[in-house]
């Protein structure tokens, strides 16, 4: 995917005129950012007064769960041992092509936020993990790290391939992997416990996050929060797709309205219904499109940021059947350790293909919403919960069609091909190494 | 039944561990209730000083070690 034009909030994405495909080189990079200034040694003024900005700036975590960015930190300095910092890039949202842009476009923003992340934790090494079947955008760090080291200075960088799976991104599988153990999630009782590789706590943040930060490092929170609104401040990154004509990543100020943020995609027809966040996130009404794309406005329609994932469905496709297939496609991508989520995603998205194809019975729409009741929460991870959020919002927002189709009576759009992004799926079971 | 006692104890599934033998919801089904699966749907709120002996036993008798006493202060 390309980004979409215009762009109008550049900060991330901003670029120049030469710059190629393969994004800035170091050089072009620090004409364009600027220097910035990272002590390789510890500095406790210069970590304190970094952690003060990035704490002001009020930025928020990238990867879908939204915490501030600087309190991740707190846990892991606390522990004590030096930690490692890991550069999650994985990206296993079939929808999102952000992080890849971000890593295609500008590596060396996100290897200055890793840097700034170690320099503040403590940290002497950096692992960004970019899924195995991603070689472009593994390339394209490693270019970057090569030529950062030429130029001498900064902490040891490797780049790792974890398994494209979409649950290995998850931070405690994530960590699991380069623990040498199953890429699968762990049960955290505790999440203020921080999630180590061997005896080292570790420091994960999402590659935009980092970039971010390395952002606020160069200009101040100030900067960063003069444009977005007060509550939700900065600019973030988007993956519009679907039916639009220039689908891609866009950079848009926290609080754009989703009307004017799914305008600069340029739908092809009119809009049916908008998926937030991801596949474990929510449908949207297209009446909810006056809503801020921020947080808290998009909590109060039943949305979420999620990663970033904006999908718009035209009015001539089927939620119910879209629906479906990604509830099908969360089933196989269960890490398969919760019975729960091994059996109860299965049974939901058969009763939703039931449903799509008209061919249900009088009780699937109870049905559905009971396993949703059974699944929630029950899992080690949060996959399952996704898939259920996802699912109610389609049974809320699409209820009219949920009970045309329940009498038998299906969209005419019901086998009409996805306009949602499936990657090819390996193999469900087995491990995940 | 003692009211001065703080500490309260509460039952809490390993939903990795657990591969639904059941024999928690056998032991105790006043806290422990089975999905269309099998697997324990447990009441989380503190367990009754008249049913601790069993939510011991129910944990103890699992298998797969998946059913646990959580000590948690009283909220």
């Amino acid at each position: 995917m390309t980004t979409a034009a215009p762009p109008r909030t550049e900060r991330l994405l901003r670029t120049t005129d030469a710059d190629g495909p393969t994004g800035p080189g170091l050089a072009a990079h620090l004409s364009l950012h600027g220097p910035i200034a990272v002590p390789t040694r510890d500095d406790r003024e210069w970590s304190h007064a970094i952690w003060r900005e990035v704490a002001a700036s009020g930025l928020t975590g990238r990867g879908g769960g939204g915490f501030p960015a600087a309190a991740k930190w707190d846990a892991v300095t606390r522990s004590g041992r030096r930690p490692l910092v890991v550069v999650n890039a994985m990206e296993g949202e079939p929808a999102s092509a952000k992080d890849r842009v971000l890593l295609t476009w500008s590596p060396h923003l996100v290897l200055d936020g890793a840097e700034v992340a170690a320099a503040l934790s403590g940290a002497r090494e950096i692992v960004v993990c970019v899924a195995d079947d991603r070689d472009p955008t593994a390339r394209s760090v490693e270019r970057a790290v090569a030529e950062r080291a030429v130029s001498g200075g900064g902490r040891p960088v490797s780049v790792v391939r974890p398994p494209a799976r979409y649950v290995t991104g998850e931070e405690s599988a994530l960590v699991a992997f380069l623990d040498r153990r199953d890429a699968r999630p762990v049960l955290r009782v505790d999440k203020s416990t921080p999630l180590r590789v061997g005896r080292r706590p570790v420091l994960v943040h999402n590659a935009e996050t980092l970039a971010q930060v390395a952002l606020v490092a160069r200009h101040g929170s100030n900067w960063f929060r003069s444009v977005g609104t007060p509550e939700a401040p900065g600019s973030t990154l988007v993956t519009v797709s679907g039916a639009v004509r220039a689908p891609g990543v866009l950079e848009v100020e926290l609080g754009t309205l989703l009307a004017d943020l799914v305008a600069r995609a340029e739908p092809t027809s009119p809009v049916g219904g908008l998926l937030l966040g991801g596949y474990g996130g929510s449908w949207l009404d297209p009446g909810d499109a006056a809503v801020p794309y921020a947080p808290g406005p998009l909590a109060d329609a039943g949305a979420t940021l999620g990663v970033g994932i904006v999908v718009v469905l035209p009015t001539t496709s089927c939620a119910i059947t879209e629906t479906a297939r990604i509830a099908r496609y969360m089933a196989g991508e269960s890490a398969g350790q919760c019975g729960p989520c091994v059996f109860g995603l299965p049974a939901i998205a058969e009763d939703l293909e039931l449903l799509a194809a008209g061919r249900a019975d009088a009780g699937v729409r109870h049905r559905i919403e009971h396993r949703c009741a059974a699944v929630d929460g029950r899992g080690a991870c949060r996959h399952p919960d996704g898939v259920v959020r996802l699912v109610r919002s389609a049974l809320a927002v699409f209820s009219d069609d949920v009970e045309r189709h329940a009498a038998g009576r299906p969209c005419a759009g019901h086998d009409a091909a996805t306009v949602l992004p499936f990657p090819v799926t390996r193999a469900a079971a087995g491990g995940a190494r | 039944m003692s009211r001065a006692t703080p500490v309260r104890i509460r039952l809490r599934v390993d939903p990795v561990a657990c591969d639904a033998y059941g024999y928690c919801a056998e032991i105790l089904p006043e806290r422990v209730a089975l999905d269309e699966w099998g697997y324990p749907v447990v009441d989380g709120t503190p367990v009754p000083a008249a049913l601790l002996d069993l939510a011991t036993r129910a944990a103890a008798e699992c298998p797969r070690r998946a059913l646990h006493l959580e000590r948690t202060s009283a909220a």
